[in-house]
């Protein structure tokens, strides 16, 4: 005879859990994190780099990459002066909690200030994975085209920080900054939003200034 | 292509339960999936064939209750859905000001078993 069983459950309640305990083991190294999350080609390395460029003399930073294959981007984060350690997916398109996890026992949290976890280049599934980091920081890029946050919600909405890339390319590329606002207001109103370019510096201060702040007051509380 | 994860989890939370419960197999899955949540049903159901086969889910059929994002407008108070799956203003005042209120459910509801 067939019985209906009630469950109720989340489907990602398990990676949940582990966010839970990822979360607990930074808070215990008050140790700031920080999931960037991006499409392929927004700038994720390079926001990583040019953070590290301005942060490396004030804290020790650690720098987990999530990538399909290879390890071109913790190389990159290691010479512009992380402590790098590579994820790699094997062909999952996001990083979860459980391999957060694994990176993590590969660092010594006690020795770090901030943790960078760069996630998979991808706009939809690393937004259902939570990680177990302080803040979840979003890249956009002009390129891209305005139109994202209308076609990805799921990603803006749960995001702490929006940083909008490559602005030096606005005089090139059909961006309507407007239409692309209203989007995100909708999804996330009020969300702090950092206008940068990688290649002239421009708005980096600012970035780096919100970064230092959070890494600062999580040593004080 | 996230519904290969999604679907093992919903699997591991289906024969927890299952075992839980004594089941000797597991007939039906109800889940209730938001449209904001960006799972794609087919996919779901291509993979939950492929993971479920030695397992007391195997042939399990998949039910997908979809729920419609539904918004509350901040400046003018009224309710309001998605046009066509977009986001867009509120059709009765033009604000952008809103809050989801429902659309971004993911989660398994209950089973059949037997």
């Amino acid at each position: 005879m067939t019985k209906k069983i009630s469950i109720v459950e989340k489907i990602h309640s398990a990676n949940d859990q582990l966010a839970a305990e990822n979360k607990q083991q930074l808070n215990q190294a008050d140790l700031f994190s920080l999931n960037i999350m991006a499409s392929p080609g927004a700038g994720k390395t390079s926001i990583i780099e040019k953070s590290l460029e301005l942060l490396k003399s004030d804290y020790k930073i650690a720098a987990i990459d999530g990538d399909v294959a290879t390890s071109i981007d913790a190389n990159r984060a290691a010479e512009a002066g992380a402590t790098a350690v590579q994820i790699n997916t094997g062909g999952q398109c996001h990083t979860d909690a459980h391999m957060l996890r694994n990176a993590l026992m590969e660092l010594d949290l006690d020795k770090f200030d901030l943790l960078l976890v760069e996630n998979v280049g991808n706009l939809i599934c690393p937004a259902s994975f939570k990680l177990g980091t302080d803040k979840n920081v979003l890249i956009a890029s002009i390129p891209e085209g305005d139109d994202k946050p209308y076609k990805y919600p799921a990603m803006y909405q749960d995001v702490d920080a929006l940083i909008i890339n490559k602005i030096d390319l606005l005089p090139y590329v059909k961006f309507d900054m407007e239409y692309f606002q209203k989007g995100v207001q909708m999804l996330n109103p009020d969300l702090i939003t950092f206008p940068v370019s990688c290649t002239t510096g421009k708005g980096i201060e600012a970035w780096v200034n919100w970064v230092s702040e959070h890494v600062k007051d999580k040593k004080v509380s | 292509m996230h519904e290969l994860a999604i679907t093992e989890q919903i699997a591991d939370i289906a024969i927890r339960h299952g075992e839980k419960n004594k089941a000797a197999k597991i007939t039906d899955l109800y889940l209730v999936i938001g449209e904001l949540s960006t799972v794609i049903d087919e996919s779901v159901q291509f993979y939950w064939d492929l993971i479920t086969e030695d397992t007391i889910c195997a042939g399990a059929k998949l039910h997908f209750h979809r729920i419609p994002a539904k918004f509350h407008c901040l400046d003018c108070g009224k309710e309001y859905q998605m046009v066509d799956g977009e986001l867009s203003p509120c059709p009765f005042c033009q604000s952008t000001s809103m809050k989801i209120l429902e659309g971004k459910e993911f989660h398994l509801d209950s089973i059949n078993i037997i």
